[in-house]
């Protein structure tokens, strides 16, 4: 797959602070690359070098295979985590300012506004002021205002803090839809839940390193750890136990299930199929419950985190 | 991509919009009319009170001394006891009585005084005392044997002309002029930082505050957001300085036509001095080369000068004011920024007001003139006197290297700052942002 966006051995120092030490990421064309890390790991750095707010000290980003230059403001449209409006300033005009300045002509900003604002039914806050609105409305001219000028590229981070369910809802099936229609998305936060739900690739930074990237499953693939949740059904339960004991390593377990006789968490060596397992397992016990543990984005994150 | 045009624009309008911008721009004017009308009555009112003087002149010499004017009826008693005098001053409550004594000219110059309720006003007392003297002087030269028209005659009225070795003339009155110009051109620029760079650095703190910036700075270069504030702003500045001008000129022209308050009464003595001098041929003289004076002024070079190190001085102060605005979070972290911002501009105000009216070409104005901090102020007093080409040239140079300078170090502050938020950042800090 093409890379949109490849980042080369990036570094950038803040006075004696190196806040990125030779990251690299390639983010493919068409994909919603996660951004993760920890509080202060320098994720908004990479995200700021990638927005040429500031200007890394080692290394090369690359759009679309050139180097980054000030013509690529409009191809990217980026949603920060520290974003606002001007309060005092209509909403309409607001939006066509900041059209323009992304490099869009006011009739096309004009044009697209209107169909943004028909489609989340705002047609009339055109002309009432920023402070008149509520922060999750505030959010949504914000979102529009980042998306109006169709960049290919787009970066958000946290775009969903502010919303009620509703709307992030609202907000994520557009994110989504922009994906279907072409854009990239590089996607930053701290919810787990969301990154497991739309990203297909994540990068993980942890103070100032690029500690883990790739594809979202190759990634669970190779986090998995063999370990399968195992439920049967026995009259003689202590013995099964046992005997699967013998045989391999067993874990507590606490997942839920129906029939609970026998619920436990059976790890298995790599050479071993999962089908040896469950043939063991059945010509010992009925079989309810067999299921691979996959480990969740967050569970990802923690154990990266915590062995860096 | 060149956005500033389209920052400017949006900077004057929001600026220009703004309610208490446009609530300042017209009630500022009319506030001063106003206070200037109520002085204006108030002195008029206060020159309005009628007041009858009694005059007992028991020597006889001063009957033709006292006129009556407007305000003041002299009433001469004639062949009254003072005492007498006094008691019928009181009982028509008269504002007072003058008594002069009978004797040889020393004696009445000895015998002068005043009596009355209330202790006289300082104006009356001194414009008696003058007729008085006036009288004494010519009754004692005459009793010398002078002759009184000859004296009239010998007065001289000299003012020295004043002429350039190139022949351009000059005179005491050009010297006015010229302090009048460079003064103002210099006090000018002096309210307009102050005004309008507290204006930027208000406008940048507000764009942190509602965090709009990074959104911004993700379409624009930091030093073009900067340049777009600081010129749309003063754009702004120079709209309203224009309006309070037009509008004080209206308004003075209105109040004096429809109330009738002539805004000059307050300085009605100076207007009778002028009427006075305008009858005197010689002062009618003083006149003409005050407007030949004026027409003398190197008019070309004081409009350029003005141009331009007004611009470069502005640009350089408020080039700072960005740069702190960019460093804190809310205007109440300015201050410990805003002293060494305001400490060359006020000593430069004084420096020009102190040094270059005692002499414009001596040293301590002319090495301020140099100085880019205080140059543009200093400079702009020093011009109307003849200010050599060349140095005009070596201190422009060196103002506009300082405010290129003060531009680039401004916007490296502000591409850091304005991405800085929660703590005020140490002078230390600031110092290291320029490296970032």
């Amino acid at each position: 797959m093409s890379k949109l966006l490849v980042a080369e051995s990036v570094s950038k120092n803040f006075g004696d602070f190196r806040a990125l030490n030779n990251v690299s990421i390639a983010v493919p064309k068409g994909s919603i690359f996660g951004l993760l890390g920890p509080n202060g790991a320098g994720k908004t750095t990479l995200i700021r070098i990638i927005n040429q707010i500031t200007m890394p000290d080692e290394g090369r980003v690359l759009l679309d295979n050139q180097p980054l230059q000030p013509e690529h403001i409009r191809d990217i449209g980026y949603l920060p985590e520290e974003r606002g409006l001007y309060k005092s300033m209509k909403v309409g005009e607001q939006a066509l300012y900041l059209a323009q300045l992304k490099g869009m002509s006011k009739a096309d900003a004009k044009k697209q506004l209107k169909l943004w604002f028909d489609k989340f039914e705002i047609g009339d806050w055109w002309n009432k002021k920023i402070q008149e609105l509520s922060k999750g409305q505030a959010q949504k001219i914000q979102f529009v205002v980042t998306v109006l000028h169709r960049p290919k590229l787009l970066i958000f981070d946290e775009p969903f803090s502010g919303f009620d369910p509703i709307n992030a809802n609202l907000i994520k099936d557009e994110i989504l839809k922009l994906r279907e229609e072409g854009a990239t998305v590089i996607f930053s936060t701290h919810r787990m839940e969301s990154v497991e739900e739309l990203c297909d690739h994540i990068a993980l930074i942890h103070k100032s390193n690029k500690v883990l990237d790739g594809n979202l499953v190759d990634i669970k693939r190779q986090f998995k750890s063999n370990t399968f949740e195992v439920g049967l059904q026995s009259n003689n339960s202590e013995s099964v136990i046992n005997e699967i004991k013998d045989k391999f390593e067993v874990l507590p377990a606490t997942f839920k299930n129906v029939y609970d006789d026998v619920k436990l968490n059976v790890k298995i060596t790599p050479e071993t199929s999962p089908n040896d397992l469950l043939s063991f397992l059945t010509s010992k016990a009925e079989v309810h419950h067999f299921v691979e543990v996959i480990p969740s984005a967050s569970d990802i994150f923690i154990q990266t985190v915590k062995n860096n | 991509m060149n956005h500033l045009p389209l920052i400017i624009k949006r900077e004057y309008l929001n600026k220009v919009r703004n309610k208490s911008f446009i609530i300042m721009t017209f009630l500022s004017p009319l506030i001063m009319v106003a206070l200037i009308s109520v002085v204006a009555y108030l002195a008029q009112l206060n020159n309005d009170k009628k007041r009858t003087i009694s005059i007992l002149d028991e020597s006889g010499l001063f009957k033709d001394v006292f006129e009556n004017t407007e305000n003041t009826t002299y009433n001469y008693i004639n062949g009254t006891a003072l005492e007498d005098a006094k008691s019928f001053v009181k009982k028509e409550e008269q504002y007072g009585l003058l008594y002069v004594g009978n004797g040889d000219l020393e004696a009445v110059s000895k015998s002068v005084s005043f009596y009355s309720e209330e202790s006289p006003s300082l104006t009356i007392m001194s414009s008696l005392e003058n007729k008085i003297e006036r009288k004494l002087r010519e009754l004692k030269l005459i009793s010398n044997g002078l002759d009184i028209d000859q004296i009239e005659n010998s007065r001289a009225n000299i003012s020295i002309s004043q002429e350039s070795f190139d022949g351009q003339k000059s005179s005491k009155i050009d010297n006015i002029f010229k302090l009048a110009f460079g003064g103002i051109a210099g006090y000018l620029l002096f309210m307009f930082i102050i005004i309008y760079g507290n204006m930027i650095m208000r406008s940048i703190i507000e764009e942190k505050t509602s965090r709009i910036i990074e959104v911004i700075i993700s379409s624009v270069k930091p030093i073009q957001l900067m340049m777009g504030k600081i010129i749309g702003t003063s754009l702004a500045g120079v709209t309203q300085f224009a309006i309070w001008i037009i509008l004080l000129g209206i308004l003075t022209t209105v109040v004096s036509m429809v109330f009738g308050v002539d805004l000059s009464a307050a300085q009605g003595q100076q207007q009778e001095i002028v009427q006075q001098a305008m009858e005197n041929p010689a002062m009618q003289n003083e006149i003409n080369l005050a407007v030949q004076s004026f027409q003398n002024l190197p008019l070309a070079n004081l409009i350029i000068a003005f141009l331009l190190f007004f611009i470069s001085g502005y640009l350089l102060y408020s080039s700072l004011y960005a740069a702190v605005g960019a460093a804190v979070d809310n205007e109440t972290d300015t201050q410990q920024f805003m002293l060494p911002i305001l400490m060359p501009l006020i000593l430069a105000v004084y420096v020009g007001v102190f040094t270059v009216i005692d002499d414009p070409h001596g040293t301590v104005s002319t090495v301020f003139s140099f100085v880019p901090f205080t140059s543009p102020v200093v400079m702009l007093m020093r011009i109307p006197f003849g200010v050599p080409l060349w140095q005009q040239l070596v201190s422009l140079l060196l103002l506009v290297g300082t405010f290129m300078f003060t531009v680039w170090f401004a916007a490296k502050i502000y591409r850091v700052g304005i991405l800085m938020y929660g703590k005020k950042p140490s002078y230390k800090e600031i110092f290291k942002w320029i490296k970032y």
